[in-house]
């Protein structure tokens, strides 16, 4: 049925979004909290190269990921990497201070509103597949996040980089001893995971919508995300998101009159039940 | 006369792994027994089961003959089986008195008392006072815990079990950290202590274990491998092989 | 061996909850500030109430060092008792404040159970949901609450029967500053008896607690339930002077900005609760004709700057400030 699309596309991209922060926490043991700015970043870097430049949607997207990759590296550099081994207060307090730096830059920037979104024309539309209208962007999320998902697998699994990556992980003074450049592996995982999440942002506009409150209305549900998945665990994220988004769309499709209530209700109950997240292995499980 | 602490087929596993395998030891009262084994032969493991700090999978620990297998640490600690940590645990910002004043306080059922300062409870700070006395901290009574050297600290440590009065003393290490000239001092305080208290001691330097205990039980890999007078585990066979290289003539 | 200790040398820790004379200076000030700025009552009211508020977050997060994103919900819960009692002809203000703290306290109890579970990641997570919890129901209960409007028909009694509650905010200055000191001051004797040391234990090392024969869980879900109970007092003041009570007294901003206020005057000490409070409510007043996303800007980037730079907020400069002068001197 067309709730499942929905709830799986929704799924999809919180998966793509929260991955990122699924990673920093896993790898950093860093709460960021600000890490729903990346994605808006993103949305609006997209916005932004739809509505005044004109360019295609295929290249606006991309060069969203692009800029919260930058702006992933920066921030890392000058400020996160002081805060690594900070408590976790520290760091929702910083984390929660970028946030209001970055949502009141949008609001100054872009206004309240939401932003309106043009889906090009080949994204537009329905399929008919045996009595099923299967919306053609819904697919296309599903696809596309599946693709990154299994890239991520592929990465983490048999590139250098990735093994880099777990055993900076698993053991950080025993990957320096190995001569892998621990920093820059932060550095980079940090620009993946924003750049994943300014993706995430920019495809979502048409979906979860954006406006200067969105790091705070949907952080909720990356943390559910990361929490469920298991932080740093890839396969784990993909499963909490897509379960996630299919009950949140149910939800509010069967029951609208409780609305967020339940999300709440939902962390709170997962988290009481397994405080260290139902998946909890290491960078691949 | 009944043991002050045993053990009857302690088991522990984290996953697969063995960690306690079917334990059965045996402490005497006013006894100065000692648990030697090779690094991750599970002593750490074992007390933390005998303290309450990890449940076991099977088997019982038993306290002057009452089984405590379902209390909590703090539970036991009130009946009387105090540990020290291998690595300091401290309360870093207090002074030592204040730290040592607490837990007189806790002994005596005075924690949850919210309304009179803890300095109004003269029995406590006077208690502490002369605990952190005789162990030669008088000096820095007041000093914040964080600026004092490590060995001061680790005789903190010792005061913070000594203020529980325990009749069940679990030493982990107590050496550990601690540089050659100062812990001739420590295991000074330590030998120091009366026949009231019994003591089970996890030590890896030999020369402290065999000039302090008079009963030695060898843990390898989780389990048991002798139990005996010090004369003569320092000749078994097994217990040489298992610390090949290393001299246990004491 | 036992040379008898000097007096003086236990005198640190038997003086140590003596008053000191800055203190009662500091206490001068509320009163002087009722004839120095007549005209800024209200605003002076809501600010030790507020200071009230950040009280309740520094005896568990500074002193017994539980994380929480969702004090608010306390103070919902108070302010709102405080208002539905005040709607359905029980307006007396201290029955109001005694209904907040109970009620309050039983949610901070009740609570406690899902709180006290888990790292501070989760806490932090737990605490922030379940006061979104209370903020939906709160917005779905629109007849209970009144929702976004906000709750019709609060008529508050004149305190003790006798005192109303008049224009120029003067009852609701006294009624809040006496109220603010009563529990200031039951907070100063419990922080520095030995529950309050034992509060400090846990916080510097919880896995000692237990060693030394404290029951860890008890002592917590006493603090959270007390904090619990001082928030919601706190949220019954504000629905009482303001003759008003909505839902964002449950939002997430809330407890996110109370959060900044301990920071920023330095948790642990209490004063520094008042002093942040005072600061940041002051600073907010004077820039509020600003543009909102400016003081939203800036005040995030304060929040950067305390916890990169000035961890222990002013409390922490103070100190710092006071040693260097030591020093020097």
């Amino acid at each position: 049925m067309t709730i499942i699309f929905d709830g799986l596309a929704s799924g999809m991209l919180l998966f793509l979004i929260s991955v990122g922060l699924s990673v920093t926490l896993g790898l950093m043991n860093f709460v960021n909290l600000a890490h729903g700015s990346f994605a808006m970043l993103g949305g609006y870097v997209c916005a932004l190269m739809l509505s005044r430049y004109g360019l295609p949607f295929l290249l606006a997207v991309p060069l969203a990921a692009l800029v919260a990759a930058l702006a992933g590296v920066l921030l890392e550099r000058l400020l996160y990497r002081r805060l690594y081994a900070a408590s976790p207060l520290d760091q929702v307090l910083f984390s929660i201070g970028l946030n209001f730096m970055a949502i009141s830059a949008a609001h100054y920037f872009f206004g309240a509103q939401q932003q309106p979104m043009v889906l090009p024309e080949f994204l537009r539309g329905q399929l008919h597949f045996s009595g099923l209208d299967v919306g053609i962007y819904r697919l296309f999320l599903i696809t596309v996040g599946l693709t990154l998902a299994l890239c991520l697998q592929w990465l983490l699994a048999k590139t250098r980089f990735g093994a880099q990556l777990r055993a900076a992980v698993d053991n950080p003074r025993a990957a320096r001893g190995l001569g892998i450049n621990v920093e820059r592996i932060f550095t980079l995982a940090f620009a993946l995971g924003s750049a994943l999440a300014g993706m995430g942002g920019a495809l979502g506009i048409e979906i979860l919508g954006l406006d200067p409150g969105f790091p705070v209305k949907y952080i909720v549900y990356f943390l559910i995300v990361v929490a469920v998945g298991g932080s740093g665990n890839i396969k784990g994220s993909l499963i909490a998101a897509l379960l996630l988004g299919l009950c949140d769309v149910a939800g509010k499709y069967y029951l609208p009159q409780i609305g967020a209530f339940v999300i709440y209700v939902v962390m709170v109950v997962m988290l009481i039940a397994r405080p260290q997240g139902l998946f909890n292995r290491k960078l691949l499980s | 006369m009944k043991p002050a602490l045993q053990t009857r087929r302690l088991l522990r596993k984290f996953g697969g792994y063995i960690a306690t395998n079917e334990v059965s030891l045996s402490v005497e009262q006013g006894a100065r027994h000692a648990l030697i084994g090779p690094n991750g032969a599970g002593k750490t493991t074992l007390i933390n089961l005998l303290t309450g700090f990890l449940e076991p999978d099977a088997g019982a620990v038993i306290l002057n003959g009452n089984d405590v297998t379902q209390l909590a640490q703090h539970q036991r600690v009130k009946r009387g089986l105090v540990r020290t940590f291998q690595i300091n645990k401290l309360f870093a910002d207090m002074s030592a008195l204040e730290s040592v004043t607490l837990a007189v306080c806790e002994r005596l059922g005075w924690g949850w008392n919210w309304w009179r300062p803890v300095g109004d409870h003269q029995a406590a700070v006077d208690e502490a006072a002369e605990l952190l006395s005789s162990l030669g901290l008088r000096e820095v009574l007041n000093q914040p815990t964080r600026s004092l050297a490590y060995g001061k600290q680790r005789l903190i440590e010792i005061a913070l079990a000594l203020a529980a009065r325990p009749t069940v003393l679990l030493l982990d290490e107590p050496a550990a950290g601690v540089p050659a000239s100062e812990s001739r001092e420590l295991f000074e305080t330590i030998a120091q202590l009366p026949r009231s208290v019994t003591i089970l001691l996890i030590e890896h330097d030999m020369d402290l274990v065999f000039r302090f205990a008079d009963r030695i039980s060898v843990l390898v890999n989780g389990a048991l491998l002798a139990e005996d007078k010090p004369e003569l585990i320092a000749v078994d066979k097994r217990v040489r092989e298992v610390y090949l290289g290393v001299s246990l003539d004491g | 061996m036992s040379t008898q200790l000097k007096p003086a040398e236990l005198d640190p820790l038997r003086r140590a909850a003596d008053w000191q004379r800055w203190e009662y200076a500091f206490w001068l000030l509320p009163l002087a500030a009722y004839f120095i700025f007549p005209k800024s009552l209200s605003l002076l009211s809501q600010i030790a109430i507020t200071a009230l508020f950040a009280l309740s977050l520094d005896l568990i997060l500074g002193y017994a060092g539980i994380v929480s994103l969702g004090q608010a919900a306390f103070f919902g819960l108070g302010a709102y008792a405080a208002g539905l009692m005040a709607a359905h002809g029980m307006g007396d203000p201290t029955l109001g404040l005694l209904v907040a703290a109970l009620i309050a306290g039983c949610g901070g109890f009740i609570s406690s159970f899902l709180v006290l579970r888990g790292t501070d990641l989760t806490r932090l997570m737990v605490t922030l949901g379940v006061a979104m919890m209370l903020y939906e129901a709160a917005n779905k209960l629109t007849e209970l609450t009144g929702g976004v409007d906000g709750l019709q028909g609060i008529e508050v009694k004149p305190l003790l029967g006798y005192f109303n509650f008049d224009l120029y905010g003067k009852t609701a200055y006294w009624y809040s500053v006496v109220v603010l000191f009563a529990l200031f001051f039951l907070a100063r004797r419990i922080v520095h008896s030995p529950f309050g040391l034992s509060l400090q234990g846990i916080r510097q090392n919880v896995g000692r607690m237990p060693a030394i024969g404290a029951p860890v869980h008890g002592r917590l879900v006493a603090v959270y339930t007390l904090s619990a109970a001082y928030a919601g007092v706190a949220g019954a003041l504000l629905t009482q002077t303001t003759q008003f009570v909505s839902l964002d007294v449950l939002a997430f901003s809330r407890s996110a900005e109370l959060l900044l206020m301990l920071v920023l005057g330095g948790a642990g000490c209490l004063y520094g609760a008042l002093i942040g409070t005072a600061v940041f409510m002051t600073a907010h007043h004077f820039l509020s004709n600003m543009n909102p996303q400016y003081w939203q800007f800036w005040l995030g980037a304060l929040l950067v700057l305390i916890v990169l730079f000035a961890r222990d907020g002013v409390i922490g400069l103070l100190v710092r400030l006071r040693g260097w002068l030591r020093k020097s001197a």
